[in-house]
């Protein structure tokens, strides 16, 4: 009897074997079938063109760009929490860089922090006043964002009497955060989100901490009542996401020589559905970053891909709507899989 | 008579003009079951935020061991073995066993700035704290909690509680929303506990249940201690009639009797719930 308990106790502990069941549970099983769906549909109907180099890199500077911000806005919403203001954070780094190092001439280095405090500032103010107000982060980012759009455009216009404003940027500066490489194609901000992916994989998957962005995402009384810091981790992860989003703003100005006061509000939609296609619940809890990552490429490819068909371009939104509702019923299917899997009796 | 672990003193409570307790007096000791019983809005659920941080008294005391203590938010009553567990276990469904387990306090391995996550070692000892009160069918610390019954949610609380030094457990109605089945688990546990050494405050209305565990009842009525016994002191009927506020219950009884005798012995069709 004891050896038997303890035999079940050691095989209860044994790695998980790696089986097609086991793969299927895990959240980002559905946006990796989204992303060879999408794949096959793909060089069906384009021909493997978008798959070489130039191509290829059409779409992956689509998904850098948009999957610095995806990730942060992801783990906000794994938190239990929204950030619609990463719209008018965009043009906000834009315009900040290209006003104080553009207009001004002041040094480049200046510009790129003053933008990202910036974003820093925005962040706390929005996470502020979700911890202070309980009003619902939907709500509390809809007014930041109407509010910093504001910003941007009043303050744009009284100090530069213009709506864009250029920008040249040489040196280290340009090649580090605005430049092409690989045969001029490439964006540098590819990189980054490879650098920030796996920073934000080791956190959120690997280090201890993550595991409180899913607990307040469950629970959030529940969390705060096992002396989770709450309020800190709502706080820091809105900080994020504002920064991330004044940070490719910022680059996108060094990279383009200018900066417009408007743009950005693509990113508030796109980067939601980057988020849900990678199967993160909507309501918190339940996610992971790989899932978001396949799920930015997956946008990214439906958003470039139909360049390189027969089709219309027009179709597009249609493809990316069906590519959503989609995902977003193969994840709940995945996510039942996972709550009703138990081991089989040995 | 050994000092009790946790006591209360003339703890009176009101929101506002309201007042919800009165002037409440119970100890608990080691070892031993409290049941809680009282109907919905008799002041159960204050009384446990009273004592799990929630709340503060309005007046009286509280005493751990004899000593005064004062709790200001529920992190303070937990460090002092305080825990609560509510009725769906408070836990996280989409999380793994071993995860929710350790929320707040992960195990971790590696050095430095590179501390991972020990996922092998709190899967382990989550499934085997929970395998030790009994319940044997998990086996796989990375299953999700939202897949598990209500009855082993619970006992995963309870063995999470008991795991990280809890030395009086609140189980806020944890039979309440399960089958027959599952709540004689949780009443296994519940026994287990007890074994262990621990302080249960047992809140319940189903006196059947009470009834099996319990050693010491108190029945709140309106905010106010109504009875205050121990086991065997008092039959099931006089429980559930002072639950109920007396007379009431006594009266429907005598009602179903009297329709029994003029109907050749059938209850009444509405009866049956």
């Amino acid at each position: 009897m004891t050896s038997d308990v303890s035999r079940q106790t050691a095989a209860a502990v044994a790695p998980p074997t790696l089986s097609i069941g086991a793969l299927l549970r895990r959240p980002e099983a559905g946006a990796f079938l989204g992303l060879v769906a999408v794949l096959i549909f793909f060089v069906v109907f384009g021909g493997i063109a978008f798959l070489k180099p130039a191509g290829m890199a059409s779409w992956l500077n689509v998904a850098a760009n948009l999957g610095v911000i995806a990730i942060p806005v992801g783990l906000l919403m794994i938190a239990g929490e929204l950030d619609i203001s990463v719209g008018a954070m965009v043009p906000f780094g834009a315009m900040t860089v290209a006003v104080i190092s553009g207009h001004y001439g002041l040094p480049i280095w200046i510009g790129i922090a003053v933008a990202l405090s910036f974003g820093v500032i925005i962040g706390l103010v929005n996470g502020y006043m979700v911890i202070r107000t309980a009003v619902p982060s939907l709500i509390v980012t809809l007014g930041s964002l109407f509010a910093v759009q504001g910003i941007v455009l009043g303050l744009t216009v009284l100090i530069t009497k213009s709506t864009s404003v250029a920008l040249t940027v040489e040196g280290p500066a340009k090649a580090l955060f605005g430049d092409f490489f690989f045969g001029g194609q490439l964006q540098v901000m590819v990189i980054w989100w490879l650098l920030f992916t796996a920073a934000y994989v080791f956190f959120v998957h690997l280090s201890p901490k993550g595991n409180w962005i899913f607990a307040m995402g469950g629970d959030k009384v529940s969390a705060r009542n096992a002396g989770i810091p709450t309020d800190r981790m709502t706080i820091l992860l809105f900080v994020l996401s504002s920064t991330s989003a004044a940070f490719v703003g910022m680059c996108q100005a060094i990279l383009y020589n200018s900066a417009q006061v408007a743009g950005g509000q693509s990113f508030i939609f796109n980067s939601i559905i980057s988020v849900v296609v990678g199967g993160v619940l909507l309501t918190g809890g339940f996610g992971s970053v790989v899932g978001i990552f396949f799920g930015t490429i997956t946008f990214a490819i439906v958003n470039q891909g139909i360049y390189y068909t027969d089709f219309d371009r027009n179709w597009s939104a249609l493809i990316i709507g069906v590519l959503l509702l989609l995902a977003v019923l193969m994840n709940n299917t995945f996510r039942k899989m996972a709550l009703s899997y138990s081991p089989k009796k040995k | 008579m050994t000092t009790p672990i946790l006591s209360l003193n003339n703890v009176s409570k009101s929101f506002g003009p309201i007042d919800v307790l009165h002037d409440i007096s119970l100890s608990l000791h080691a070892g031993e079951v409290l049941c809680l019983l009282g109907d919905n809005g008799a002041g159960k659920s204050t009384l446990i935020k009273t004592l799990s941080g929630v709340h503060q008294p309005t007046s009286g005391t509280i005493e751990m061991d004899g000593a005064p203590v004062r709790f200001d938010n529920p992190r303070m009553a937990s460090e002092k073995g305080i825990a609560t567990v509510h009725q769906f276990g408070g836990t996280f469904p989409l999380m793994s066993i071993g995860r929710s387990f350790f929320v707040g306090v992960e195990p971790t391995k590696g050095w430095g700035p590179f501390k991972v996550y020990d996922r092998k070692r709190a899967n382990e000892i989550a499934v085997k704290a929970v395998r030790d009160f009994g319940i044997t069918r998990i086996e796989d610390g990375d299953r999700l909690v939202g897949g598990l019954s209500g009855g082993e949610r619970q006992s995963l609380a309870i063995a999470r509680a008991v795991h990280f030094g809890a030395r009086v457990l609140i189980l806020d109605e944890p039979t309440a929303a399960l089958g027959v089945k599952q709540a004689t688990h949780v009443l296994r546990i519940v026994n287990e506990a007890k074994r262990r050494g621990l302080a249960v405050i047992f809140i319940t209305h189903q006196v059947m249940h009470a009834m099996a565990v319990g050693d010491h009842f108190a029945v709140l009525i309106r905010g106010a201690i109504a009875a205050d016994f121990r086991k065997g002191e008092k039959t099931r009927e006089e429980i559930t009639d002072l639950m109920a506020g007396g007379a009431s219950m006594a009266s429907l009884e005598a009602e179903i009797e009297g329709y029994m005798a003029s109907h050749d012995g059938h209850p009444p069709q509405m009866a049956r719930m």
